[in-house]
């Protein structure tokens, strides 16, 4: 029963760190850059939420002006900072995406000052008792919430226009072109995508802990990077099974006394296997070399 | 009167200090097959690329149908009915071959008339329809040939710009590919086509460009140039 308890929780962090990977992984693949700062939209958003609070009230409200503010900042950001950038080296990329990561870091740190804040209205207390089983309703929010995530999105880009159209941009973007799709477009809407996935996983981690710093998506957002890669970076269902993974191998290893203070670490060995066995990653795709 | 539908003047295009086009001029006139041949690095795919604005040249003009190309967006020129078939065929591996074939309509806005052109690249491929559900990356080379030359027919296009369809295909389907090609201009699609393979491009072709790195080196109607005996030398192997 414990190991059942300790599968529904890790499944269930797993799902936040999934949906978080989801970001990276899109935007890896179409746009094909990492977005370091992706993580720090998750800690703009529970401020987004904080604020919403304040003036209004109601979670629900909070959690969809987050969503929507965390859109905006996302297209924002990839407009300002990234696309000027189309073309030049990776590695100049990334260090921007590092200084924009900084950027927002200070920013919520000016604007809200570094003790943290506490939305306590987000929180979902209580539990479900289940035999002896006992399962917090966060638990189950995080899992809907996971399932429903994963399932739209992969309807999405198999049956939608603009989702197949992200298919082709990531996989050949001069040929996408060829095509006459707007590939600056799709990225637009990739970004869009993965900031509003990145404000919900901020609110399904508020609402199991409601304290809120701006170094709020630094971990989270390595970890579902990490999560991302051990997927196969790129892959949508990578990112889902990469997260999963994840966050069932970190609750396991919480739950035994003895690797308990070594979680961070084991977590990251599960990457360095994945990758000596498969480098591109569990569902990662071997880049083809064209004929 | 014949109706010019691309015309390109001057052309010059570099790879940083490499210049890859040296000021070529070339036009396509409406009904027509033009062939552009030349040897491996010649510029024959830079140009294409220049064309459809995957590259941008440092000077000259290209013309479509009074639209100047050297400013339009990439993505906007297929649907003024200019539609590119890449070298390497570039095929969405990851797509169906059904899904596929529908980014090839991605600016279609008329779904009738997709629904249509559909139907009518079934039937010119029909190894297309039989495996429309496959994954295009599982496809033969030259099925993917195919499926890159169906993609392009669905964006009903006035003009076809095909970068060595060819390309790795077995004698039998060469063949087939021009046949194929012959089509287009009977639907009443005009072609420009790159090949290595200049004996069978030029018997296909009304026009011939020669491009020798990065100049047009010599130009003429395809049934006298073939009896050229320096182009007969250099291109035919005779
Ligand atoms: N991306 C690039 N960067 C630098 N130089 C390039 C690039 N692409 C092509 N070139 C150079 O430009 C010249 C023309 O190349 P291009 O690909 O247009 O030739 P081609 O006629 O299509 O050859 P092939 O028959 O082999 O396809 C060559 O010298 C080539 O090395
Ligand atoms: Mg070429």
């Amino acid at each position: 029963m414990d190991f059942l308890v300790t599968l529904i929780n890790g499944l269930s962090s797993g799902g936040t760190y999934a949906i978080i990977a989801l970001g990276y992984t899109m935007v890896y693949g179409i746009a094909k850059m990492l977005n370091f700062a992706h993580g720090d939209i998750i800690m703009v958003g529970g401020y987004a939420m904080y604020v919403t609070l304040m003036a209004m009230g109601h979670p629900v409200i909070a959690v969809c002006a987050a969503a929507v503010f965390c859109m905006i900042l996302g297209i924002v950001i990839e407009k300002v900072a990234y696309k000027p950038l189309r073309g030049a080296s990776p590695l100049a990329v990334l260090i921007t995406a590092i200084g924009v990561s900084f950027l927002l870091q200070s920013l919520a740190q000016i604007i809200f000052g570094s003790s943290p804040k506490m939305p306590l209205k987000l929180q979902i207390s209580g539990a479900v008792t289940i035999g002896a089983m006992r399962i917090d309703y966060s638990t189950i929010l995080t899992l809907a919430v996971t399932v429903i995530i994963m399932v739209a999105l992969s309807v999405f880009v198999k049956y939608s226009k603009t989702g197949r159209a992200m298919v082709a941009v990531s996989e050949d973007r001069d040929a996408a072109l060829l095509m006459g799709i707007n590939t600056n477009r799709i990225i637009t809407i990739t970004f869009a995508i993965g900031s509003v996935l990145a404000a919900v996983a901020g609110y399904l981690m508020l609402c199991k802990a409601p304290s809120l710093s701006n170094t709020l998506g630094s971990m989270p957002g390595i970890k579902a990077f990490t999560a991302a890669v051990i997927g196969g970076i790129g892959s949508i269902p990578g990112a889902m099974v990469g997260g999963l993974l994840l966050g069932v191998v970190e609750c396991i290893s919480y739950s035994i006394p003895a690797l308990a203070p070594f979680t961070d670490a084991v977590e990251f060995s599960i990457l360095i296997i994945v990758l000596l066995v498969k480098p591109s990653g569990i569902l990662g795709k071997m880049r083809r070399e064209k004929v | 009167m014949s109706e010019t539908l691309l015309e390109v003047k001057d052309l010059e295009v570099s790879y940083g200090v490499i210049r890859a086009l040296k000021g070529i001029s070339f036009k396509v006139e409406r009904g027509e097959i033009v062939s552009l041949i030349g040897a491996n690095g010649a510029g024959k795919t830079t140009t294409l690329h220049t064309v459809t604005g995957l590259l941008h040249p440092s000077a000259g003009s290209i013309v479509y149908k009074g639209h100047d190309l050297t400013r339009t967006p990439a993505h906007k020129i297929v649907s003024m009915g200019l539609v590119h078939v890449p070298e390497g065929r570039r095929i969405f591996q990851n797509l169906s071959v059904y899904d596929n074939l529908l980014m090839g309509a991605y600016s279609q806005k008329n779904k009738a008339k997709v629904n249509e052109d559909m139907t009518l690249v079934f039937d010119l491929f029909p190894r297309l329809k039989e495996r429309r559900k496959q994954m295009a990356g599982t496809l033969s080379g030259g099925e993917q040939q195919m499926l890159a030359m169906g993609k392009a027919l669905l964006s009903d296009p006035e003009m076809v710009v095909l970068d060595e369809p060819s390309m790795g295909l077995s004698p039998l389907l060469v063949s087939e590919v021009f046949e194929i090609v012959k089509t287009f201009r009977e639907n009443g699609k005009t072609v420009l086509l790159v090949e290595q393979n200049a004996k069978k491009a030029m018997s296909i072709s009304d026009r011939v460009y020669v491009l020798e790195t990065g100049s047009i080196i010599n130009e003429g109607k395809a049934s006298e140039l073939i009896n050229d005996e320096s182009i007969k030398k250099a291109y035919l192997g005779e």
